[in-house]
């Protein structure tokens, strides 16, 4: 949240006038926190796609890349961001659109997201396949003790980007991020 | 982006037409499949429809959402969804079938994602960028659904007694109709012509039933025969149809400013 402010100053104080950095205005809207996982980022989440100036330089064009089709949370995205671009650049007319070129996939979560999920105890997605869609049948490592031996228990969790699986090690279920 | 101006107006009308079919097979399919939310044999598949559900509805809208934008006519996503007598729904009539029981919703999603699958690969190289986007994010949540279709179809299909009479039973009755998914569409020659999809309807069928055969004679399970009446595939709809609309319009009946 400091850091969230901080960055939403800087991109006041670099706009001088009424024209924040492209830059500030994106690490600013990155730091909007995901509603259905509040641990990471929008950008972390690689939801957030191309920030710009929309023709003539008066507005700027977000683009968010939704996770599902289905997400219920993208509504609520698309308004925060909305939110936060009125507090840090009020007079940029704020376009906030949500796109599916390039798809969102699971591999657009960054390192940095990957590290925060597993923390939380939600495995992060393995690598989607080279064709483009999903390894069904890999092993989920568990996020708790890392063990290989973990299985799958449902392909549907309380979300529609997580699956439910089971560690017998820790003799714990676990959540994990949907490989797309 | 989404405006389809530059379109001949063939094949702006065939482009309609096709994203109706698809948007009001996911929607049907979702709104009666949902039924199972709170009532499915076990917890776990309770949260499973209930998700699978969830996002074909949210497919749906989204296929009309881009119809929206095509035809331009001042109604949006809602309201092509919900501002329809049940006659002027556009749906495959294997999805015009009740859920039924367990046997027969699975039965009919593992006859729906497979040829679906098969229409989506067809238009993931569309030359209408709008539509080959959405569908290259929509077949990565599709395979989920089918992998899940195909888990309990072979449960139940391995199962001796009851589970598998009800799935011979279930087959019996979606059978005839399975194919009606793929049943050529009547402007079909323009969307080919304009490279909006890269197979004909019989193309399609055929790549379809000779996909799920392996799986059918691995599980000696009858494959579906030809389809039936195939000219009214998607018109003169069922009373369980009738009744689902009924359902799935009351909201919006009682209050149009609702939202999704």
């Amino acid at each position: 949240m400091i850091k969230a402010q901080q960055a939403a100053r800087s991109a006041s104080e670099s706009a001088g006038s009424s024209s924040p950095a492209l830059s500030a205005i994106r690490s600013a809207i990155g730091e909007v926190p995901d509603p259905e996982l509040p641990i990471v980022t929008i950008d972390e989440l690689g939801i957030l796609g191309r920030v710009r100036r929309t023709t003539g330089g008066d507005g700027v064009r977000v683009e968010l890349h939704p996770t599902f089709v289905a997400c219920p949370a993208t509504d609520m995205i698309r308004a925060s961001v909305q939110a936060r671009l009125g507090e840090i650049a009020p007079s940029l007319a704020a376009d906030v659109v949500l796109v599916f070129d390039p798809p969102w996939t699971s591999d657009r979560i960054s390192a940095g997201g990957r590290a925060k999920l597993a923390a939380a105890g939600i495995a992060p997605p393995l690598a989607a396949d080279p064709a483009g869609l999903i390894a069904l049948d890999a092993v989920v490592p568990c996020p708790m003790c890392g063990s290989p031996r973990t299985g799958l228990e449902n392909l549907f969790g309380p979300t529609l980007c997580r699956t439910i699986h089971w560690c017998p090690d820790c003799r714990q279920p676990f959540e994990a991020i949907k490989t797309v | 982006m989404t405006s389809g101006s530059h379109l001949l107006p063939a094949t702006r009308n065939a482009l309609a037409l096709q994203l109706l079919a698809i948007a009001d097979d996911e929607f049907v399919i979702g709104s009666s499949d949902s039924e199972w939310t709170g009532i499915a044999p076990i917890l776990e598949e309770d949260v499973a429809m209930s998700s699978i559900s969830q996002d074909e509805i949210g497919h749906a809208r989204a296929f009309y959402e881009l119809l929206a934008e095509l035809v331009a006519d001042g109604r949006d996503a809602d309201a092509i969804a919900y501002d329809r007598p049940a006659t002027g729904y556009y749906h495959a009539r294997l999805l015009d079938h009740p859920r039924g029981d367990w046997a027969q919703t699975i039965a009919r999603r593992y006859l729906y994602d497979t040829a679906d699958a098969i229409r989506l690969e067809a238009l993931a190289g569309s030359s209408w960028a709008p539509l080959a986007a959405l569908v290259g994010k929509v077949r990565r949540e599709e395979r989920y659904h089918l992998m899940h279709a195909t888990t309990w179809l072979e449960r139940l299909a391995g199962a001796d007694g009851e589970p598998r009479q009800r799935l011979l039973d279930a087959l019996e009755r979606l059978g005839p109709d399975a194919g009606t998914v793929l049943t050529p569409l009547p402007s079909e020659t323009a969307l080919l012509m304009a490279d909006i999809t890269s197979g004909s309807g019989a193309e399609l069928e055929s790549r379809w039933r000779a996909a799920i055969a392996p799986t059918f004679e691995r599980l000696s399970l009858p494959l579906p025969p030809p389809t039936r009446s195939p000219e009214s595939a998607r018109s003169e709809h069922s009373t369980a149809f009738r009744e689902l609309h009924e359902a799935f319009t009351s909201v919006r009946l009682i209050d149009p400013e609702a939202v999704w």
